[in-house]
């Protein structure tokens, strides 16, 4: 009844929805909206392909297959594949105990596991200098039995796995808390194992919570800046990382190299949302979790 | 289960019983782990922090140059902040009531800055708003780059996602319902927006707020290259910390780093209560 009241007053001219803004009001707030986005988002995104292919497609390729390049390149990759399977383990270990099981100080242990997100990526890095430099107790101790841990890639690794810790955990565990706890009771009271009961019943649950987890958890382990300058020393071709080796590039001038090296970080991003939005239009918005 | 609690209160358990078997290899794993990464290294920040004493701690802190860097990063991402309230509240408006062409497009775009390594985001935003860049050469004389101005761009473009993703649920979930009884009753759409709407979505905002101020607070790759990092004018804390330890001045890095974590914990308690206020009075997130 009220929506055949809505349609008939629409037809007369004169009409505006009282509980909306008017035409005009509504084109000037999308524009201010899209030139902000524009100025802010598109624009940046658009400047790195621009810039990269700036001398043609030769210089593009030249860039990316320089040694120290491919170095970086080989190194951030490497590092991505240790980091981000050790977070993969942790999430699924933590979202287990959280979601399944009622235990004390549950809340704080979840405040304990998202605060990496509240520190600064130069403090993580900083926080294994203070562990492992030259004059900690530590550092010293390793390298007399030859084991380096900064300025080498177990340091990189680490600070790495710092910055990337929460976000296989963050997508799971409210993934995990909806959908409580009946389908593993009855798998168990059918006779299955805990593992299978896990393999069978858990993961095919969780699946697409799990890829968007290790997909962010991937895109920040290959993008971090901060956390591994500090702690990598910035030797190129041994522990210079692809985001590194941008701004050392950067730094000597070197736009087209810079931007290219870049444009490979920024695609890396583009083909994480891309993947983001397709699990979010097949499965809904559940399927990936909380926010960030 | 507070029935159970109640009526056998006798034991401290840790745990309520459950068939479900893998707690104790879980949670020992998750907390061993937990304490190996993040918990012993903090830790020994704070160790090495406290090592320094009061005298030496705020000897550092004092220093010209530390208190002019971490007001440079605060006082940027506070600015960032307050613009991404204004923007971000209208962004997510703009993509959860209008329905224009590309919306879907726009709707992802928005987490870029999540998913975009803060160093391209930096060199990027750099080039566009140097003097020469496409967008800096249509402000000349007046420099975006290199300025403190240049810091709060690099933190609008990292902090916008976090006032968007939280602001964009809340209002989704709104009963247009409120709108109408409202203009019903005789308010404009002015009145509505601002003592029906707003009321409403002020829990979400600040959320989005202090998480996107948090964030630029402690923000690095994407800021040091727009900021031209002139010593008391644009260079920020974390970049201080850097350079207290490329000349091996570790207490410097230490205090520094030390009074950063204090404030990023205290910012994170602010967050855990407005959302805890925000449950009771509003009964969602």
């Amino acid at each position: 009844m009220p929506d055949q009241l809505r349609s008939s007053s629409a037809t007369s001219p004169a009409f505006r929805d009282p509980a909306s803004e008017g035409l005009l009001a509504k084109v000037l707030l999308i524009l201010l909206g899209l030139a902000f986005l524009g100025f802010f988002l598109v624009l940046p995104l658009v400047s790195v392909f621009v810039e990269a292919f700036r001398n043609g497609f030769g210089d593009y390729y030249e860039a990316l297959i320089e040694p120290d390049a491919a170095a970086a390149i080989r190194l951030t990759l490497l590092v991505a594949a240790i980091a981000v399977p050790l977070n993969l383990v942790f999430g699924l270990a933590a979202s287990w105990a959280i979601a399944k099981f009622e235990f004390k100080g549950k809340s704080f242990l979840i405040t304990l596991i998202d605060l990496p997100f509240s520190i600064s990526p130069v403090i993580s890095g900083l926080v294994y200098v203070l562990l492992f430099g030259a004059n900690s107790a530590l550092g010293p101790f390793l390298k007399s039995y030859g084991v380096e841990i900064l300025f080498a890639v177990p340091g990189i690794v680490l600070a790495t796995v710092f910055v990337t810790f929460p976000f296989v955990a963050r997508e799971l565990i409210p993934l995990m808390q909806d959908q409580g706890t009946g389908d593993e009771e009855a798998a168990l009271s059918l006779g299955a194992s805990g593992w299978q009961t896990f393999w069978y019943v858990t993961l095919p649950n969780i699946k697409w919570g799990l890829l968007y987890g290790v997909l962010l958890c991937n895109a920040r382990a290959m993008g971090e800046f901060g956390a591994v300058s500090v702690v990598s020393g910035r030797i190129r071709g041994l522990t210079n990382t692809m985001p590194l080796h941008v701004e050392i590039l950067y730094n000597e001038y070197n736009m087209v190299a810079a931007f290219a090296v870049a444009s490979l970080l920024a695609f890396l991003a583009l083909v994480t949302l891309a993947l983001k939005t397709f699990l979010e239009l097949r499965f809904g918005a559940g399927a990936t979790g909380g926010r960030h | 289960m507070t029935n159970i609690a109640a009526a056998a209160p006798a034991r401290w358990r840790l745990k309520q019983p459950s068939i479900i078997p893998g707690f104790g290899l879980t949670l020992g794993f998750s907390l061993a782990y937990l304490s190996l990464i993040i918990l012993i290294p903090v830790a020994g920040l704070f160790w090495r922090s406290a090592e320094l004493g009061w005298a030496g701690f705020f000897a550092i802190l004092g220093d010209e140059r530390t208190l002019r860097a971490l007001y440079v990063s605060f006082g940027t991402a506070l600015a960032a902040a307050l613009v991404n309230v204004v923007f971000g509240t209208l962004v997510a408006w703009m993509l959860s009531r209008y329905s224009f062409p590309g919306r879907k497009l726009i709707d992802a775009m928005v987490d870029l800055p999540f998913a975009l390594p803060t160093a391209v985001a930096g060199i990027a935003l750099t080039t566009l708003y140097a003097p020469q860049g496409w967008i800096g050469s249509l402000f000349m004389p007046f420099r975006i780059a290199f300025t403190p101005l240049g810091i709060v761009i690099a933190l609008v473009f990292i902090g916008l996602p976090f006032v968007v993703r939280t602001v964009q649920p809340v209002m989704e979930e709104i009963d247009r319902e409120i709108e109408e009884a409202a203009a019903t009753l005789g308010a404009n759409r002015f009145q509505t927006i601002r003592r029906v709407l707003l009321p409403g979505l002020m829990p979400a905002i600040l959320t989005g707020f202090a998480l996107a101020f948090a964030r630029g607070v402690g923000e690095y790759g994407s800021v040091i290259f727009i900021a031209g990092n002139i010593p008391y004018v644009s260079e920020i804390a974390p970049l201080l910390i850097v350079i207290r330890l490329e000349e091996f001045n570790y207490a410097g890095a230490t205090a520094i780093a030390t009074i950063m974590l204090i404030i990023s914990f205290l910012m994170l308690l602010v967050i855990n209560l407005i959302q805890a206020w925000s449950r009771r009075r509003y009964g969602n997130a």
